[in-house]
């Protein structure tokens, strides 16, 4: 059976995807991800030095990651500064990172990657990690590989990829639940998943699936961007 | 026969690698320049570049079964059997022997502390600098905010150790100072130097560029300052041409 999207999207069909790398010139590594109208940045800075200096691991660099939606970036106007919600999406994002990078080179340093959402039609929080990771690569952080994600849902008792806002308040039926998913690229590891409201087990494996093949999808957008930023400067950058 | 020159080539990497680099002369910037003809291709973290028994992994580059993975994103290049990534972005790394450019942040009591752009400070001893310095008057000669030039000579856990005793090295005055990304400097001082000796020739400016990204610059005008500086600039944003020191002969015809 087919879903009604109220854009008109398959069932697993991702909003137009744009990436681009090298936005914040002060930055060590930055980038910019958008699925449709969400739009994410990344700024990395560092391995630099760590303080306060009892975080500090003499085995290891450590990654800190902030996110952070701007005050305009919504319909009714946020208000700057950390709240529950950003502090818990910014560890989330940590460990969605973490696993992603090698830090051991860096011991007793920080590599910061800050994450601003310009833009907000849900799935926020993984836009922020696909623009993160490519940032993380182009500020020369060594990694495993990219990470990806992309958040799956479901309404009422339809599987989707990519929840948009109106998707999101969905309130017929069993409601809508959010997925939200990040996979490290070309592995079979997830390194986030959260979920936000009802669905019943055995659909699980299911959204992973698509979850899966949503993210290679992702992660051809993000190499894309890569390449393009040195090989073909002031083309497509990702289009 | 063949064996040996192969691991005569491998040998060459390695000593590349480790070799240290003289002021101004980058050994990075030799390798870059000679393989130009050899084919470079773009890579990001976790990209296979090549298959097979017969490649080894260089910097950047690690194993997984058959497949040789980038870990890192840059340029990926083969040199012999080794296939090495050419890093394009991303902040300074320090090694021993590196000449670079650095502000002091501190006078202590037995030495300066220097920031230098990387996540440890720096320190320069007292008994690394040119001249014999009485510990009361050290801020007269090198005070906070003075620029240097000086080698590193040691990175150890705590930190890193500079010495300004060489050609070149010692501190800075006059002219001023621009930063690039740190993993241009072998393109702009190029092969065994080509390419800062020609903005040197053509603008008549005396620069000194560091490994950490940092240029200083002195020239009889500011013109001549302006046009090296916009020269230098050109060369670092052109990231994987070759022949790069025959257009910029090119582009100082055409300015």
């Amino acid at each position: 059976m087919t879903v009604k999207r109220h854009d008109g999207r398959k069932a697993d069909e991702i909003r137009p995807m744009t990436a681009k790398v090298g936005v914040v010139p002060n930055a060590d590594g930055s980038a910019m991800f958008s699925f449709g109208k969400t739009v994410a940045i990344a700024a990395v800075y560092g391995p630099r030095h760590l303080h306060p200096q009892f975080m500090q691991n003499p085995s290891t660099g450590i990654l800190r990651v902030n996110y952070d939606l701007l005050s305009f970036s919504v319909a009714e106007r946020k208000k700057p500064g950390p709240s529950r919600r950003s502090k818990e999406i910014s560890k989330v994002t940590e460990w969605a990172l973490a696993p992603a990078v090698n830090l051991e080179e860096f011991p007793n340093t920080v590599v910061d990657v800050e994450i601003y959402i310009l833009q907000a039609d849900a799935s926020t929080r993984v836009a922020g990690i696909n623009a993160a990771a490519m940032a993380l690569a182009h500020a020369g952080i060594p990694m495993k590989t990219l990470v990806s994600a992309v958040a799956a849902g479901k309404l009422d008792k339809e599987l989707i990829v990519d929840v948009d806002k109106e998707e999101e308040d969905f309130r017929e039926g069993e409601g809508a639940t959010d997925f939200p998913a990040a996979k490290l690229s070309g592995r079979d590891e997830f390194s986030l998943l959260q979920l936000d409201g009802k669905i019943q087990p055995e659909l699980v494996p299911k959204a992973l699936e698509m979850i899966s093949s949503a993210c290679e999808k992702v992660y051809e957008v993000q190499k894309k961007a890569l390449k393009d930023f040195i090989e073909n400067p002031e083309g497509g950058n990702g289009k | 026969m063949l064996i040996m020159i192969i691991m005569e080539n491998e040998i060459n990497a390695v000593q590349e690698e480790n070799g240290d680099s003289e002021f101004i002369n980058s050994d990075a910037g030799a390798e870059i320049e000679a393989e130009v003809k050899a084919e470079r291709k773009v890579v990001i973290p976790g990209e296979v570049i090549i298959s097979g028994d017969d490649f080894l992994p260089g910097e950047g580059v690690r194993r997984e079964g058959e497949d040789l993975i980038a870990s890192r994103y840059g340029l990926a290049e083969q040199v012999g059997r080794v296939v090495k990534i050419i890093p394009i972005t991303g902040a300074f790394v320090p090694r021993r022997g590196n000449v670079v450019l650095g502000r002091i942040i501190d006078v202590l009591h037995n030495g300066w502390l220097v920031d230098i752009d990387t996540a440890g400070s720096a320190f320069l001893p007292v008994a690394e600098v040119p001249r014999y310095i009485n510990q009361h008057e050290m801020g007269q000669y090198l005070a906070v905010g003075d620029v240097i030039a000086a080698k590193i000579w040691s990175i150890k856990g705590r930190g890193i150790d500079l010495a300004m005793k060489g050609r070149g090295l010692g501190k800075i005055e006059g002219g001023f100072m621009f930063r690039v990304n740190p993993s241009r400097v072998p393109r702009i001082i190029g092969r065994e130097g080509s390419m800062i000796s020609l903005i040197k020739e053509e603008t008549g400016c005396n620069i000194t560029v560091g490994q950490n990204g940092w240029i200083w610059l002195k020239g009889s005008s500011t013109d001549n300052e302006i046009k090296a500086r916009r020269a230098i600039e050109v060369v670092a944003g052109k990231v994987h041409l070759g022949g790069l020191t025959e257009q910029m002969e090119a582009w100082f015809k055409e300015n």
